[in-house]
């Protein structure tokens, strides 16, 4: 396009990276389950829902200062993602991948439903958390809220490194992973490891809910679209891959906003979506490839 | 086995050519006929989908958007060209089955949740087209002045003829899906549905087959559009969109997916409680629809159709 100038791309590319920043959290929390159960967990974008409904509870109705609010917030997203495994995963007498996938969609709507209960059918707004006055940078307009966005994926990435290699439970979801029968022949309670995950992935979800919501505020419809795009980047970069969900999630971004800039704004939605099926018909293991692929497990 | 399913056929006949007879003598239920011609509507697409996830066990969530192009064909093609019905439904049926054949091909040669989310994503991009192109599909508003069918010289221009139409289509739907479950194909597809690995250690050709029933079911689902489109003579997005789709697999889940009856009972009980019986919840129905069908999937895996089975061993358990 002629009409975009360098800035214009500069723009596109940082609100793509802030956006992929949201989908790599989601990516990471479907992986986590993923590894851990061989569950896709339809429900993963109803967590970041949920983390932006209930920060905007706790912060902006119940007037908790942001820091108490922020913890409230993610241990009840995490509470919820516990009780989705307890009372909607494990009870499934015969877990095929069929039935886990029909009861995964069916927890997506009940909570989706339940939001619309609880916080009514309008978008909430949050409060930035260091005020909306913008950066300038090459003529690019930078929301300080972008920054914390984006430094909060490297948080999580950080703590969830740190998690998975040095400490004892991290290194038992992933003898869980990579076999569970001989997890629980160690002495690893796997029911207790695939609880965990569930949780885990739900409080991340809700970090993600809680940082995006006063950018492009929240509605409890948002999940879906969020848990679609959070998977297209999960399978463009290849599916249980920790460092692919980080580079998925962020092409997905940047591919998304460069599209809606570019190409048109009106199918905003459809980008992620087209790449989605593509990877899967041309390169089902993903850019960073995974073992699993193509192996024909249960179905 | 044939000898019984004739009986519960013919009881199935009976009920439905007597159904509105009876409900016309009853006036509180004046509605119900009108109903009974979605839930049909909704039988055709869900007896396809349930060979498809009951019989091969496969996972679809992109019926809704073959049900769409359905209705859009004939709805475009009738209302902007002015071509015949009958013509927009098989030109429907065309390019749903070469859509199938495109979506399906790649993606059924992976595992299940691939398909589950390849499906969804084409479902959701078609919805996206609904409602950008506005030129011809109206946009989000939708559009009017879709013809309705008739028949030869019939016109079917009153609830009751549609209702006939409607179901006689829905009961030659069920009877050639029986055939096909009960011939080489459907004996295949519950070998697929049990162990892939020895389906194809026995000859059978896994992807050929889950992509020919896949494209079957698809073509079903366009061919309930077309009829949706020409009934209702107005379509917007919102009747394709993502949650249509969740009901669809809330049908065949609620009914019983290893079974055709259960297709059946399915759309016609979601049916009537999307339509009439859940008016009182407004929008909050959702947590209904979310609440049947994790319990459904809990505690009775073989839905409605299942019961009787459960109550048979429960009995003989007690004696």
């Amino acid at each position: 396009m002629d009409g975009a100038s360098t800035s214009q791309i500069l723009q596109y590319l940082i609100t793509g990276i802030t956006i992929g920043s949201i989908y790599a959290m989601v990516a990471i929390g479907f992986n986590i389950i993923y590894n851990v159960t061989d569950i896709i967990n339809f429900a993963q974008g109803e967590f970041v829902m949920l983390g932006g409904m209930s920060m905007v509870l706790f912060h902006v109705i119940l007037g908790i200062p942001i820091i108490i609010a922020f913890l409230f917030t993610i241990i009840l997203v995490t509470l919820v993602g516990l009780i989705v495994d307890r009372f909607a995963i494990r009870p499934i007498r015969q877990p095929s991948v069929l039935t886990l996938i029909i009861a995964t969609i069916a927890v997506s709507i009940l909570l989706k439903g339940i939001a619309m209960f609880a916080w009514g059918k309008d978008p909430l707004d949050l409060p930035a958390f260091s005020g909306r006055t913008p950066i300038q940078l090459f003529g690019a307009v930078i929301q300080p809220q972008y920054l914390w966005v984006i430094g909060l994926l490297v948080v999580t990435v950080l703590i969830l490194t740190f998690f998975f290699e040095k400490t004892i439970i991290g290194k038992a979801m992933r003898a869980c992973a990579d076999n569970p029968d001989a997890a629980s022949l160690v002495g690893i309670n796997v029911k207790k490891m695939i609880m965990l995950s569930f949780s885990l992935s739900a409080g991340i979800g809700a970090i993600a809910g809680i940082v995006i919501t006063p950018i492009s505020l929240m509605e409890y419809d948002r999940g879906a679209m969020l848990a679609i795009k959070g998977f297209s980047a999960v399978i463009l970069g290849g599916l249980g891959s920790f460092p692919g969900a980080i580079v998925g999630g962020l092409l997905i971004g940047i591919i998304e906003s460069l599209g809606a800039g570019l190409i048109s704004s009106g199918y905003k939605d459809a980008f992620a979506l087209i790449v989605l099926l593509g990877v899967l018909f041309f390169k089902p293991s993903g850019l960073l490839g995974n073992i699993e692929i193509s192996k024909i497990k249960r179905f | 086995m044939l000898k019984i399913q004739k009986l519960h056929i013919g009881i199935f006949a009976f009920f439905i050519i007597s159904f509105p007879f009876v409900i016309s003598r009853i006036p509180a239920l004046g509605n119900y006929t009108n109903i009974m011609v979605f839930a049909g509507i909704y039988t055709i697409i869900t007896i396809g989908l349930s060979l498809f996830i009951g019989y091969a066990g496969q996972i679809s969530l992109g019926h809704a958007a073959f049900f769409g192009i359905g209705a859009y064909t004939s709805g475009i093609l009738t209302a902007r060209f002015g071509i015949n019905p009958w013509m927009c439904l098989i030109i429907g049926i065309f390019i749903v089955s070469v859509i199938a054949f495109l979506v399906g091909a790649p993606s059924l040669k992976l595992k299940g949740h691939y398909l589950a989310m390849a499906t969804l994503a084409f479902g959701i991009i078609v919805y996206i087209i609904f409602n950008q192109e506005l030129e011809y599909t109206g946009g989000p508003d939708g559009m009017t002045g879709i013809p309705g069918l008739s028949l030869f010289a019939l016109k079917l221009n009153s609830v009751e003829k549609y209702y006939f139409f409607v179901w006689g289509i829905v009961f030659a739907a069920f009877l050639f899906t029986i055939n096909l479950i009960q011939s080489r194909t459907g004996r295949a597809l519950r070998a697929i549905h049990a162990s892939e690995a020895a389906a194809s250690a026995m000859g059978i050709n896994v992807p050929r087959f889950k992509l020919i029933v896949f494209i079957y079911s698809a073509i079903l689902a366009s061919l309930a559009g077309s009829l949706y489109a020409h009934y209702i003579n107005f379509i917007n997005p919102s009747s394709f969109d993502l949650f249509f789709a969740i009901k669809l697999l809330i049908m065949i889940a609620l009914g019983g997916m290893h079974s055709i009856w259960g297709a059946i009972v399915g759309a016609v009980l979601i049916t009537f409680l999307n339509y009439e019986w859940l008016h009182f919840f407004k929008e909050f129905e959702v947590i209904i629809y979310g609440a049947i069908l994790l319990l459904v999937t809990i505690f009775l895996p073989d839905g409605l159709v299942g019961i009787p089975g459960i109550i048979k061993k429960f009995v003989k358990r007690k004696l």
